[in-house]
């Protein structure tokens, strides 16, 4: 039960709710735990409510790492 | 999917194992608790143990919040159910786990009792606005990514005045759990179970921070990485904590930068603290009596507490016995380790909690390790 996805949020809806995608089937979430959420950002959905927003830079930073690394231990004879 | 399939790629986490592989001292042996069942998840169903190198090792550890809930805590949410008027609602897998006397929400609910499942504590407060005349407790569990959900119910049902709306509140806290471990005999004086490090679950460090993971690492000498819950953040921690070792470090890291910081939510985190307090102590499946581990309801917010509305009762009947869900909580024990572990136990009829929720050891040991067992001793 404690799974968590990045959703995208498509649209605002009242009382702090809005609606998600995520792998095609829509969702409406609850945003009272967030923030300056826009349509276009990434939530990390928990029991129906989002509980941050992704940064896309950090996660480009973090993809970015894990290439790199593959790419020294390409150096190191396995 | 975005943010999901660029960290599974299967080619990057062979490459970060190679990587695992060459800075791991092949003459020592490096021992890892993934704290959180989601981590136990990941790492069965992607296979993450056959792609580490055998000197380093991952222990499961009690971070499933439906695991650790012990026995005496699901006897009083039955009981709860089957107060007259009462529906008593909870999240999915709590209905399965079972009590004491082969009991189980499911069961209460065959014989009648009004239990139902939602996915989220807003269809808790829809049923009680919709219901007037029924009294709709909410079974509330989980570590500090739930509570925030439940505080904001609470909220919403203070608003709307809601006066047949009500908490019984399990909530829990992950890191007075990992100091509990580290304080445990096995860890401290017999030396039976060796930690030397762990891997923190993101979305707890969502809402909490990384902060809170300060103290004990530098308290307990043991490094921690925040991590995500998709396999190349797993591997990627365990790289990160292999240097960390290797380096004779104990910091905090944060491997889930892309949504975790340092201070975390701190709406979720203010919403919480103004809500709830600390318990002095809370029992544990498998860890005991941990002190302050566990939240109840501030005074101001009494109404809407369970446990003052109704006489709950406080018993803590022991675990089956032939179930070791407590000893592999501990890190002490695997699921193959337990007799009943897929003959009398499996997801369809659990005999303990570790085998109801996908982030349970046994459960997640029986959908996904238990083939590669196989496939090990054809080989
Ligand atoms: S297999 Fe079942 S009975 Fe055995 S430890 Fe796991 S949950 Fe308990």
């Amino acid at each position: 039960m404690c799974l968590a996805l990045p959703a995208l949020v498509t649209e605002l809806l009242p009382d702090d709710n809005a609606r998600v995608e995520l792998g095609g089937v829509a969702k409406t979430v609850s945003l009272a735990l967030v923030s300056d959420v826009k349509p276009g950002d990434y939530v990390i959905v928990h029991v129906g409510y989002a509980l941050s927003v992704i940064d896309p830079e950090e996660a480009a930073r973090t993809l970015e790492l894990f290439r790199e690394m593959g790419e020294l231990a390409e150096d190191v004879p396995a | 999917m975005k943010y999901i399939d660029e960290f599974r790629d299967g080619e990057v986490a062979q490459s970060i194992a190679r990587a695992i592989k060459a800075e791991a001292d092949p003459g020592s042996t490096y021992h890892i608790m993934e704290f959180c069942g989601g981590h136990t998840h990941a790492i069965s169903r992607y296979g993450l143990e056959d792609l580490l190198p055998a000197n380093v090792r991952m222990i499961h550890g009690p971070g499933c919040p439906v695991c650790v809930l012990p026995v005496g805590r699901i006897d009083a949410a039955i009981w709860l159910a089957k107060q007259p008027g009462v529906t008593l609602v909870t999240y999915g897998d709590m209905l399965r786990v079972p009590g004491s006397k082969r009991l189980s929400l499911l069961k209460a609910k065959a014989e009648g009792a009004d239990v139902r499942m939602v996915y989220s504590t807003m269809d808790a407060i829809k049923l009680a606005s919709a219901n007037p005349d029924r009294q709709v407790v909410f079974f509330a569990i989980g570590f500090e990514t739930t509570t925030p959900p439940t505080a904001v119910a609470i909220k919403q049902a203070q608003a709307l005045g809601l006066r047949n709306f009500s908490v019984f509140c399990n909530h829990v806290l992950t890191p007075s759990a990992i100091t509990q471990i580290l304080d445990s005999p096995e860890v401290r004086e017999l030396g039976t179970v060796r930690l030397d490090a762990f891997i923190g679950p993101a979305h707890v460090s969502t809402v909490i921070g990384s902060r809170p993971y300060e103290y004990f690492a530098e308290e307990y000498q043991r490094p921690v990485v925040i991590a995500g819950f998709e396999p190349l953040d797993v591997m990627q921690a365990v790289r990160m904590l292999v240097r960390q070792i290797n380096d004779g470090r104990f910091e905090v890291e944060n491997e889930f930068a892309r949504a975790v910081t340092r201070d975390g939510n701190e709406k979720a985190k203010s919403l919480v603290a103004d809500m709830f307090e600390l318990r002095r102590v809370f029992e544990w499946r498998g860890l005991g009596l941990v002190p302050y581990s566990a939240l109840r309801l501030k005074e101001p917010y009494a109404a809407w507490d369970a446990e003052r509305r109704w006489d709950v009762p406080q018993d803590s009947p022991p675990d089956n016995k032939a179930c070791e869900c407590g000893a592999i909580l501990r890190g002490v024990k695997k699921p193959t380790d337990c007799k009943l572990f897929g003959t009398v136990c499996t997801p369809e009829n659990p005999m303990g909690s570790c085998m109801v929720s996908a982030e349970g050891a046994c459960a997640a040991h029986w959908t996904y390790g238990r083939f590669r067992d196989l496939e090990k001793s054809d080989a």
